[in-house]
C-alpha cells in the first residue's frame, strides 16, 4: 500500500507540476523578465562607473540562454519540485491516514495535509523570507539567506508536527473542535516568536519597482497554491480509491 | 506503535510503521535530494562544480520561493 500511495502521489505531483508550470509561464515569467532587465541596467551602470574610474570590466558569459531558462529550465525545475512533493505527500499521507482522530476519510486527510503543508512549508516561511525575483539579493549573503530560509521552514514544520502531537493529548479533555483552536494558537505562537527572533533580510534595491515585486510574489504564492490544492484534492480522490476500492463516501 | 489506537472508527486501519519506514527513508531521501537540486545546488552549497544546474533551474528556483544568488 505504501508503494501505491507513493506512486500515486508522484503521479498527482506530475499533474500538479503541469498546472503550476502553465500558471508560472503566464504570470511568473513576465516579472522575471522585467527583473532581469532591471538587473542588466544596474550592471551596465555599475560597469560604466567602473570604466570611468579606469577599472577593467569583464563581461560574464551567459551559461544558459534566457529562452532555455524560461522554457525547458522552468519546466524541469517545476516538474521535479512538484513530483518530489507529490511523492513526499503520498508518504506523509501513508503515515497520517488512520492516525489523526476525527479525520476519517482519505479525502479529508489529504485535504487537511495539503492545507497545512501549504501553510507550514510555504506560506509561513515566506511571510518571514519572501520569494524574490532576480536582481534582489547580494550574492555574498546567499549562504546565510538559504540557511535562514531552511531554518524557518524547519521550525515551522516542527511546530506543525508538535501541534498534532499536542492535539492528541488535548482532544480527550477539550474535544476535537476546541483542541483544533488551541493547537492552531500554539503553532502561531511558535512561528511568530521564531519570525521575531530570526534576523531580518531585506536586500531589495531602492529603485526596484514595487509593482513587479508584488506581482512576482503573488505569482510565486499562486503557483504554490495550485500545487498544494491539486495534491490535496486529486490525491485524496486517488488514495480513497486505492484504500477502500471506492466503498467509502462521506 | 504498529497497532492503531483509533482503528474501529476508521474505514481502513492505519499502515503499520514497520511497513512505512523503509519507504519513508529511501524514497524520502531521494525526493528530498531532488528538491535540493532544484532549490539550492550551486547556490549556497555545491555538489557539482560549475553553475550549469543553477542557471538551468534559475527561473524555477526564484519562482518557487528559494533564495537565489
Amino acid at each position: 500500500m505504501v508503494r501505491t500511495l507513493l506512486v500515486r502521489g508522484m503521479l498527482v505531483g506530475i499533474l500538479a507540476g503541469l498546472l503550476t508550470f502553465g500558471f508560472l509561464k503566464v504570470y511568473g515569467e513576465p516579472q522575471v523578465d522585467i527583473a532581469i532587465a532591471f538587473e542588466t541596467q544596474m550592471d551596465l551602470a555599475k560597469a560604466a562607473a567602473a570604466r570611468a574610474r579606469g577599472v577593467a570590466v569583464q563581461e560574464q558569459p551567459e551559461l544558459v540562454s534566457r529562452q532555455v531558462q524560461a522554457g525547458i529550465g522552468l519546466f524541469t525545475a517545476v516538474m521535479v519540485y512538484c513530483t518530489a512533493f507529490g511523492g513526499l505527500f503520498g508518504l506523509t499521507f501513508a503515515f497520517a491516514y488512520g492516525r489523526v482522530p476525527g479525520l476519517l476519510t482519505p479525502r479529508a486527510v489529504s485535504l487537511m495535509l495539503a492545507a497545512l503543508g501549504f501553510v507550514a512549508i510555504y506560506l509561513v516561511p515566506n511571510l518571514k523570507y519572501p520569494a524574490n525575483p532576480p536582481s534582489i539579493g547580494d550574492p555574498a549573503t546567499i549562504k546565510m539567506r538559504t540557511a535562514l530560509y531552511f531554518i524557518m521552514i524547519a521550525i515551522s514544520i516542527a511546530a506543525m508536527i508538535g501541534a498534532f502531537a499536542l492535539r492528541r493529548l488535548l482532544i480527550v479533555r477539550f474535544g476535537d473542535w476546541n483542541a483544533n483552536f488551541i493547537v492552531a494558537a500554539y503553532y502561531l505562537v511558535i512561528v511568530v516568536i521564531a519570525g521575531f527572533l530570526l534576523p531580518v533580510v531585506n536586500e531589495v534595491p531602492q529603485q526596484f519597482p514595487a509593482v513587479v515585486l508584488w506581482k512576482f510574489r503573488m505569482a510565486s504564492l499562486g503557483a504554490q497554491f495550485i500545487m498544494w490544492t491539486t495534491l490535496g484534492v486529486v490525491f485524496g480522490a486517488s488514495a480513497e480509491r486505492a484504500l477502500t476500492g471506492g466503498r467509502v463516501h462521506a | 506503535m504498529t497497532s492503531t489506537t483509533f482503528a474501529p472508527a476508521f474505514p481502513v486501519p492505519a499502515i503499520p510503521l514497520r511497513e512505512l519506514l523503509p519507504w519513508a527513508i529511501f524514497a524520502g531521501l531521494i525526493l528530498l535530494l531532488a528538491i535540493y537540486f532544484v532549490g539550492a545546488e550551486e547556490g549556497a552549497t555545491s555538489l557539482i562544480s560549475g553553475m550549469y544546474v543553477h542557471e538551468f533551474v534559475h527561473d524555477g528556483r526564484h519562482l518557487l520561493g528559494f533564495p537565489c544568488h
